[in-house]
């Protein structure tokens, strides 16, 4: 193993610049001439435009220009559009709405962008905002998803009748009817999957500039995937060619699936700049996040399991209401579809799983993914039901899991919802998960609290995830527009060093350590001297971001196969120069070696050599510079158990997390001290949905939750200190045998929490978040 | 934020006469509310008279009696004064609980008396101790002070200029904390001075007040166990999101008994 190779925690180098305030983000760029944007935003939530009065907001001091949605249009500028495409139960597409940037004569949620003010000055693009008058008729709204789609609701688009984006079904329907209708006993449980807001830390922002020499655009902006951006902005939005697009994200400071999506705001100040031949720039501030952001999650779901009477799963029976918001936003479709149903399996054997998921349009925010995006939704679903199905059979949770569980022996494992899942031990992370626990342990624990007064409880989840997103040919055959695959370019210098570029985008993962241990691991240059690189399209040769808990999966993968034909090249270069047979040079830790001799070249001596080819015979290319492209095989599949233990005291029904145990199956981990980092994060982001994290529209379509006094968010004192261990197995399909722990614990943690409290109030459910007046009146219901 | 005048007055006098000159003018404290009001556009006044420059308003003073803390003395310096935390440790531990390191280190006490946000700490704090509200006119009874929401008897241009607490016999202030904002849901403060037991209540309904009846029950029986039978009024609870008037209520009576228990 090299000394900062592959399994080692080492201290994150992009860390240095963002502690003594060097990082480099969006808002942190200025240019010379620059102008400032604000988005003139719909107060209503449902309403035509009768009429824009502009003549104010014109003359307005400082104003250099005031655009609506007629100006783009009369720009040809496109709609945005979705990425993904779901087939309805009628076999015709998902409907989908056109996605106006700027409004045309309707507005659809409370934050829709109506108009940009471009002004001289923040200060006086905001005052020539207030300016704009907006002839509104206001229309009644729908903000709840479970009833958008009912008879005599107002209809939202003309597009989608009823409200409905589509319906989907997967699986046999009659195969699980029979099922159930010869069951044993059959579990129910109704629960919805509270709506998020994402949240990073830095929001979103974007400076356009417009060269009238190279007639180039480039375009600042927070995105986790510039390419995708550029590909989309060009090919769909008309924006520029691509060539002549320029996408910098430069450091984004948490992403979250929030920075996914193509915005309204990116595409019109890309155009604007142009228009004005001034850079501008627009930043949102927390409250334009709030209502503008993607946001995620937020379904209605009924799920049945048919048991025989040993406790087996027969089949499973799900039915989604999935709220897409106002608008499909980019990959919309894909998350409450595939990325959620394809999971119903979870780690057990059920043989029979039939699904129906109804997306609907509702006057809110459109809604996409969020770290987990879809798998989060499907293992609340599955685990909580799973527990209920266990209180039904008066089997402990930990046995109802082990007498389903897919055996060690069945992998690769076809599921009958369309996954193959690749590797898995999920008894050995289940006893490792109870050891860690100290489960047996749990009704002493529990016995003390009661003294105390307090409820003790305990609850597991055992998930499983598809990350490492994806195979192209899956993806393509499923609707998507786009293949998955990574790439990157690994150069040499001609003094020794090394710049990886790579299209796996960082919004805060630590790709510029954990990518340089892997060609220090792979290379055998010293780690100081490789440099990550990443997040420009004029710098990386190409790219599809980072989400999905994808980076290391793909894009690792593709910088491992650029080292490897660096290996090649350099194995050419070093019998050129050994003057030996090329069949007869082995590489090992940095050196190309005649095999059984001791006449060496040091890879940087190879570097300098192919940089200076003196006397390189024909057929002999100079230069020392790889890129490499790969698509997955497969998805990854991560897996474990994760165990809560809570404390809730009746009186007030604050609930307080003792204990949290997770084992994780993330397969080879390249630096320990990131993955942990990564499971912290992803389960402190869980028990925020599971406790916390609540977005709420009132029945006009005003979101109450607008700011972070309403909206809470986990902080330190929220969680424990976790303990935290892995089971790894070997994913066969993944040249690194890497899985991908980005979203795990965002995934695992919800079922785990609400487990707990069910089981410490002894009821069979509580939704999300479980805040301290739901968990009191439980208490009240319980004692 | 809208373009308004700044003035940065060295003493009192100058500040009641800068606001009495402009035509809609705020004094600042420590601006934990004015400003955020400000940059979100919601608040638009013409002049601000910003009080740090103030020396006179800042500072913590003790007699025999009690203590008596300058307007513009921050949350995180009463938090830290040796002075309160031997004699009112419960006010000390308050305004060491309130908003976050960067609020505590700016927001001030008058200020947050003066703002009477209904789910302010302090305000519970004056109410309870039957503390003195000292102006640049007038002393101000804290029964006298709190009129309604974001109200106080303050006039226009009318400074606090400390406010001054008598030592409790045992006091305790016991708060339910909003998840989100970490205001108080529910703040009660309980103290007891003699035989003489003041409640006061925070968060609950649109501005702080005294618990009467929980004062009545507990100045005949000061123990937790006394208050089960107390009737909190829940048609004068706030409802929102967050906690329903029926839970406040609960709340109340609980916060309450832990608030009385801390003091025994």
């Amino acid at each position: 193993m090299a000394e900062n190779g592959i399994g080692v925690s080492v201290r994150r180098k992009e860390d240095k610049r963002y502690l003594i305030g060097k990082g480099n983000y969006t808002d942190d760029i200025n240019v010379v001439g620059q102008t400032y944007a604000i988005f003139v935003r719909s107060p209503h939530a449902h309403a035509t435009i009768n009429g824009i009065e502009l003549a104010a907001a014109e003359t307005s001091a400082g104003v250099v220009a005031v655009f609506t949605g007629d100006d783009l249009a009369a720009d040809g500028i496109g709609p945005l559009i979705c990425g993904v495409t779901v087939t309805s139960d009628d076999g015709e597409p998902h409907r989908a709405p056109a996605h106006p940037a700027l409004a045309q004569g309707k507005v659809n949620y409370v934050g829709d962008h109506v108009a940009i003010v471009i002004a001289e000055t923040l200060a006086q693009a905001k005052d020539a905002a207030e300016k704009v008058e907006v002839d509104y008729g206001i229309l009644p709204a729908v903000t709840d998803t479970g009833s958008a789609a009912d008879e005599g609701q107002q209809q939202i688009h003309e597009a989608a009748p009823n409200n409905i984006c589509f319906n989907w079904p997967l699986g046999d329907k009659e195969a699980v009817e029979a099922a159930f209708a010869s069951a044993h006993k059959i579990s129910r449980l109704d629960l919805i999957n509270n709506r998020m807001v994402t949240n990073p830390i830095e929001p979103r922002a974007v400076l356009g500039e417009y060269n009238t020499g190279t007639e180039e655009i480039t375009l600042h902006l927070t995105s986790q995937n510039p390419h995708l951006h550029r590909l989309v902005l060009s090919a769909f939005n008309q924006l520029a060619p691509e060539h002549k697009l320029r996408i910098v994200a430069p450091d984004v400071g948490g992403g979250f699936g929030a920075k996914i999506f193509i915005y309204a705001e990116e595409l019109v100040v890309g155009w604007a700049c142009r228009k004005v031949n001034r850079p501008v720039k627009w930043t949102s501030d927390r409250t334009e996040a709030f209502l503008s952001d993607a946001h995620g999650r937020d379904h209605v779901t009924s799920a049945e399991m048919a048991l025989d009477k040993d406790g087996k799963f027969l089949a499973l029976r799900v039915m989604t209401t999935a709220n897409l918001g106002a608008y499909i936003s980019t990959f919309g479709t894909m998350v409450p579809s595939y990325l959620y149903a394809f999971l119903f399996a979870g780690q057990y054997t059920t043989p029979l799983i039939y699904s129906e998921v109804k997306a609907v349009f509702t006057n809110t925010a459109p809604v996409d993914a969020s770290r987990g995006a879809g798998r989060p939704e499907a293992t609340f679903m599955l685990e909580r039901l799973v527990d209920v199905a266990a209180a039904d059979m008066g089997l402990d949770p930990v046995e109802i899991r082990r007498r389903n569980f897919i055996p060690v022996d069945a992998f690769p494992y076809q599921t009958p919802v369309v996954q193959c899942y690749d590797s898995g031990d999920y008894h050995a992370a289940l006893d490792k998960a109870l050891a860690l626990a100290d489960y047996d342990g749990f009704g002493a624990r529990a016995e003390e609290a009661k003294t105390r007064g307090m409820l003790r409880g305990i609850g597991l989840s055992s998930y499983v995830e598809a990350c490492g997103i994806a195979p192209s040919a899956a993806v393509g055959q499923l609707g998507a527009g786009i293949g998955l695959w990574e790439s990157a370019q690994v150069r040499f210098n001609p003094t020794g060093n090394v710049q990886v570029f790579t299209g796996s985008h960082s919004s805060g993962q630590g790709h510029e350590t954990t990518f340089a241990q892997l060609v220090t691991e792979l290379l055998g240059v010293p780690i100081e001297d490789i440099e990550v690189i990443h997040g420009d399209t004029a710098k990386t040769q190409f790219g599809m971001g980072t989400y999905g808990s994808r980076s290391m999966a793909v894009g690792g993968v593709a910088i491992a196969k650029a080292c490897e034909k660096l290996i090649a090249k350099g194995k050419k270069i070093a019998a050129h120069a050994l003057e030996a047979a090329e069949g007869d040079i082995e590489f090992a830790d940095g050196n190309f070696t005649i095999a059984g001799t001791d006449k060496a070249m040091s890879i940087a001596e190879v570097a300098f050599n192919a940089y200076v080819p003196h006397s390189y015979p024909e057929d002999l290319e100079p230069g020392f510079d790889e890129n490499a492209f790969f698509d997955p095989l497969n998805f990854s599949f991560p897996g474990g158990t994760h165990i809560c233990e809570v404390e809730i005291d009746p009186e007030t029904g604050v609930v307080e997390i003792i204990k949290y145990s997770a084992v994780d199956d993330f397969g080879k981990l390249i630096n320990p001290m990131i993955v942990e980092g990564q499971v912290h994060g992803g389960i402190t982001h869980g028990v925020g949905q599971a406790l916390l994290e609540a977005c709420h529209y009132d029945s006009e379509g005003q979101l109450i939750t607008a700011s972070f006094m309403d909206y809470a968010m986990p902080r330190a004192d929220n969680v424990p200190s976790f303990d935290i261990d892995y089971a790894p197995t070997d994913p066969p399909d993944n040249p690194l045998g890497v899985k991908g722990c980005g979203e795990a614990g965002a995934i695992g943690a919800p079922p785990a929490v609400i487990n707990a409290i069910t089981n410490a109030l002894g009821v069979k459910h509580i939704d999300m978040p479980a805040t301290p007046e739901k968990v009191w009146r439980a208490a009240q219901g319980a004692a | 934020m809208y373009d308004f005048s700044y003035h940065n007055p060295k003493n009192v006098a100058d500040a009641v006469s800068a606001m009495n000159e402009a035509e809609d003018g705020k004094f600042v404290a420590g601006g934990q509310t004015m400003i955020p009001t400000m940059k979100h556009r919601l608040a638009s006044p013409s002049d601000i008279i910003d009080l740090r420059g103030i020396a006179e308003l800042s500072g913590i003073t003790v007699d025999g009696r009690g203590i008596s803390i300058g307007a513009m003395t921050t949350h995180a310096e009463v938090a830290a004064s040796s002075d309160v935390q031997a004699m009112i440790p419960a006010l000390a531990a308050l305004a060491a609980n309130i908003g976050d390191p960067a609020v505590r280190n700016c927001g001030t006490i008058g200020g947050s008396v003066a703002n009477n946000d209904p789910a302010a700490d302090y305000p519970a704090a004056v109410i309870a101790l039957g503390a003195t509200v000292k102006t640049s006119k007038r002393e101000i009874s804290a029964d006298d002070f709190f009129t309604g929401m974001f109200e106080t008897a303050l006039e226009e241009d009318e400074l606090i200029t400390a406010i001054s607490f008598p030592k409790a016999d045992a006091a305790a202030y016991m708060k339910f904390e909003n998840p989100a904002s970490r205001y108080a849901i529910v703040g009660v403060f309980v103290a007891k001075t003699g035989n003489d037991v003041r409640v006061g209540i925070t968060g609950a309904t649109p501005c702080a007040h005294r618990g009467m009846r929980l004062e009545e029950v507990l100045n005949s029986n000061f123990s937790a166990d006394a208050l089960e039978s107390v009737e909190i009024p829940v048609a004068k609870m706030n409802a929102d999101i967050h906690a329903s008037a029926e839970y406040r209520a609960h709340l109340v009576k609980v916060m309450t008994r832990r608030a009385v228990a801390a003091c025994s």
